[in-house]
């Protein structure tokens, strides 16, 4: 109970469950900025900015759309593995859409292309939601036949072929940019926006995690978990299509084999990288910012070293194991453990008040984190 | 069936102490089987009687004690080693396969050979001669799923005589078995008694243990408290010994509960007839009136818990009407319980009452919050004074509304969930064992509570293990035994005793699970309510 303000704040900086993502952002960046100078620089041109950190933010978009949803959908203690398929589905849909219209190059067309893919990702959602929450099927089987079979319903709509289209109002959707900022990045901005507003703002977020932590509870509560589940998948579906079309716009070429491909692993790396655990329960929306930027800030980290591209995915491990060892409860304990017998050894009159005080202060922060 | 001097038991266990991390789960505690003989191991929940098995068993390494067999000090190192001992074990869940044949199952670990392969001819000659020993006609290569509980039961029982046990352990063989289905069973074990095989026999079911048995140790607490033959043990002192006071003592309960007037002639909150559900209780008819508690008292499976999920929509009734305020209206979940004001709080706190990672005041809106769905929050200035309100009234410590509830004591996480109840300003609130396992002050606390929301209106159902609680609080209790109501007693002057309820539930009864239509009658039992 005597420790010092600025102690406290240190404590809580430290015990915040962010710390250790932010920290290896920050490495991340100062390890490329180091390697290569003015990489850290941002510029002006044609009224847009530009640089390295602009074009993390733009990559950034794709995998924090698709993390949003699967943070909802991992908070009731389930997984969407289609993901990356749903995206190949809508923009293969939009893509297919405006192709066969007259009027490609015109806003309303793209804005009804845009849509249709959408829509088509929200039945998928809607599908994957039935059956895990209705059927009772097992998230990860249940979401696994769509991140098969998808891909091949993608086929079919572009009828094996590599659809592309001209479109100016598509591409602007991937390529434009809007205040300054590069499109996805304003798109991702206001989902994030909207999806915590309507995650926190109702009691959809608190449903969410009752279902995830005490589904049984949660029942004899009286909580609609079948409806709150199916929604779940079901935003996760329209956050994967509009994902979808963010990335596929610049090129604006519909390659139902490769779109989205390994994005639902992505997805899952960011919830995770952001301190939400795959159990369900508990989850952070601006945890899940901090993963989609460490993800991008590695892939680009791979360039700036010049490190052959085939061992991204090594680099990829090594980092995101570890932010997860930083993160592990185990290691934390055993740390404070050290660290409070080292400070009883220099001064015996204090024992270890830090914890004590922590726990007592916010016993939500400390438990967050441990 | 008694035995002479001399007749050595086949197993002895003396002083047996069993530890887990911070409790004695069982204290020195003495069990002897006799050959040729059906021994009842009898005690509450959590008294020791799984923990004793499992020590005989071999799944619990002992810490202190011995364990003699057939005169020899032996070491049960593991389940195998009980095996080679001669010691057999049917457990309460059928442990089988169910998608192999009879045969199979049978037979499983000593299937005959030939060379290193299995010879089924054999196998299945000798699983049917097995199952003739238990009179059992059923063909040995039919799939065992395709078979009724009880009948696997039976081939659990002829597995375990494939390996010729001295010792046999049935624990609670007859929890999923219809009547006709138990006295098959019983015929059975008699059988083997008389073979001479020792038989350790657990269940809930007094009558079954009155039929079956011919000894009866009893464990309290994980104490020995005495080895009785049966003969000599009237129901009423069992049930006396398994929970430890004497129905004189159980008088001394303080009446401290003031007279309330239940609306007897207003229209019932709730009304059941015929409510039931196969395996858990038959035919239950249940009326709450506003302001009236109800108890139900009865041994634990005795049907009291399952009476209460049905009534709640967290069991779904096979069969029964509910009406509430005359209206017949089913109940079939908790979310149609809840939205027409009927709420249960569970026995089990930790697994269907608590969410554990979420904070008190999350935990106090989550049932208000459902009744109002998803997409309408509670403001939070109206959540606040809510919080408020029941954090003072309940006097929860420690009083901080953002403390994750599993970081409280189990009284203080009881009472969050009846202000979670609360909450939803139910008409009928139904408690199950709402004060198991906290301390005196908060159950203190929980029951004034009760009784001052009785006398604003509120309906209940109290279940308690302890009797003095359930009268204490009850104006009406209703007496359970194996899945029926036998009786319906009047508590409105606080009159009723202990040894009343233990009366009423060891009184003999004719009725039988399934044909207990009406209540049966006894001499012994008092007052009949009259509403």
């Amino acid at each position: 109970m005597t420790t010092s303000p600025v102690q406290r704040i240190v404590g809580a900086v430290w015990h915040h469950r962010l710390f250790w993502p932010v920290v290896a952002l920050i490495v991340l960046l100062l390890a490329c900025q180091i390697n290569s100078p003015g990489f850290l620089s941002i510029d002006v041109r044609n009224g847009a900015l530009f640089g390295q950190p602009i074009d993390i933010l733009r990559t950034a978009a794709t995998p924090l759309l698709l993390a949003l949803g699967m943070a909802l959908v991992i908070a009731t203690a389930g997984i969407d593995l289609s993901v990356g398929a749903v995206m190949a589905i809508s923009l293969a849909v939009s893509l297919t859409y405006l192709q066969g219209s007259a009027s490609a190059g015109e806003v309303p067309t793209v804005m009804a292309a845009v849509a249709l893919g959408i829509g088509v990702a929200l039945l998928c959602g809607m599908f994957n939601g039935f059956l895990v929450s209705v059927l009772g099927i097992q998230p990860f089987i249940a979401t696994m036949i769509l991140m098969v079979a998808g891909r091949g319903i993608a086929m079919l709509i572009t009828q094996a072929q590599i659809t592309t289209v001209t479109s100016a109002p598509f591409k602007f959707i991937g390529s434009g940019s809007v205040f300054g900022l590069p499109t996805p990045v304003v798109i991702a901005a206001v989902v994030f926006v909207i999806v915590a507003v309507i995650v926190r703002r109702t009691a959809l977020g608190m449903m969410l995690e009752s279902i995830g932590i005490n589904r049984e509870a949660s029942r004899l509560a009286g909580v609609n978990s079948r409806g709150i589940t199916w929604f779940a998948y079901a935003l996760a579906g329209v956050l994967a299509g509009l994902a979808g079309i963010v990335y596929g716009a610049p090129t604006m070429a519909a390659d139902a084999n490769n779109i989205g491909l390994m994005k639902e692993m992505d997805a899952i790396m960011c919830v995770v990288l952001g301190g939400t655990l795959l159990s369900g329960g508990k989850f952070y929306l601006s945890g899940t910012v901090i993963g989609a930027l460490i993800l991008t800030t590695i892939e680009r980290a791979v360039i700036i070293f010049h490190l052959p591209s085939q061992i991204t995915p090594l680099f990829k491990a090594i980092v995101i194991i570890a932010v997860c060892i930083a993160q592990s409860p185990e290691l934390r304990t055993w740390l404070h453990k050290a660290g409070g017998r080292m400070r009883t050894k220099t001064p015996p009159s204090a024992p270890s008040t830090t914890a004590s005080t922590s726990s007592a202060d916010d016993p939500r922060k400390e438990v967050a984190v441990s | 069936m008694s035995h002479p001097s001399g007749h050595a038991p086949v197993v002895e266990m003396t002083g047996i102490t069993i530890e887990f991390p911070g409790v004695k789960a069982l204290d020195s505690v003495s069990f002897r089987l006799f050959p040729g003989e059906v021994h009842a191991l009898m005690g509450e929940n959590g008294a020791g009687k799984s923990t004793l098995i499992k020590a005989l068993t071999g799944v619990y390494q002992i810490a202190a004690g011995t364990v003699n067999i057939d005169g020899k000090a032996v070491r049960i190192t593991g389940t195998d080693a009980a095996q080679k001992a001669g010691i057999s074990t049917v457990y309460q869940e059928v442990n089988l396969c169910g998608n192999l044949s009879v045969a199979e199952n049978i037979m499983l670990g000593h299937e005959p050979r030939f060379g290193p392969f299995i010879s089924w001819r054999a196998l299945k000659a000798q699983a049917a001669t097995f199952l003739a020993r238990l009179h059992l006609d059923i063909d040995p290569s039919s799939k065992l799923s395709e078979h009724s509980i009880a009948v696997q039961q039976l081939c659990a029982i002829a597995r375990s005589t494939v390996v010729q046990a001295k010792v046999l352990i049935l624990d609670e063989p007859t929890s999923s078995l219809q009547q006709a289905e138990v006295d098959e069973l019983f015929a059975v074990i008699r059988e083997l008694r008389d073979q001479g095989v020792a038989i350790l026999f657990v269940s809930h079911f007094l009558d079954q243990i009155y039929e079956i048995s011919d000894r009866i140790t009893v464990l309290r607490n994980g104490s020995f408290i005495g080895e009785y033959m049966v003969s000599d043990l009237p129901r009423l002192q069992l049930i006396e010994k398994m929970i430890g006071r004497s129905g004189a003592e159980l008088e001394k309960i303080d009446k401290t509960s003031e007279r309330r007037d239940p609306q007897q002639d207003a229209t019932p909150i709730y009304q059941a007839a015929g409510l039931g559900k196969f395996g858990k209780v038959e035919n239950v008819d249940i009326t709450v009136h506003p302001g009236e508690i109800v108890g139900l008292a009865g041994l634990l499976g005795s049907g009291r818990t399952e009476t209460a999920r049905l009534m709640a929509g967290v069991d779904r009734p096979e069969h029964g009407e509910t009406s509430l305020r005359g209206k017949p209206t089913p109940i079939n979940d908790p979310k149609t319980a809840l939205k027409n004001n009927i709420v249960y709080s569970s026995e089990d706190r930790k697994k269907e009452g608590i969410i554990g990672d979420l904070t008190v005041r999350e935990n106090i809106a989550l049932a208000l919050q459902s009744l109002r769905g998803v997409w309408r929050p509670i403001p939070k200035a109206e959540l606040d004074t809510i919080v408020e309100r029941y954090l003072t009234a309940l006097r929860i410590y420690p009083a901080n509304p953002n403390m994750l509830i599993r970081n409280l004591s189990g009284g203080n996480q009881q009472k969050v969930l009846l202000a979670r109840w609360l909450a939803t300003q139910p008409e009928l609130l139904i408690l199950d064992e709402p004060t198991r396992g906290i301390d005196i002050g908060a159950k203190a606390d929980i029951q004034r509570l009760v009784v001052e929301q009785a006398r604003e209106g509120m309906g209940f159902v109290f279940i308690s293990s302890e009797f003095e609680e359930v009268l204490r609080v009850s104006d009406r209790v209703l007496i359970f035994k194996d899945r029926v109501i036998t009786d319906d007693l009047d508590n409105a002057e606080h009159t009723l005793t202990s040894t009343d309820i233990l009366h009423a539930i060891a009184a003999l009864t004719d009725a039988k699970p399934r044909d207990a239509a009406q209540p049966a009658t006894h001499a012994t039992v008092t007052k009949e309510h009259n509403a």
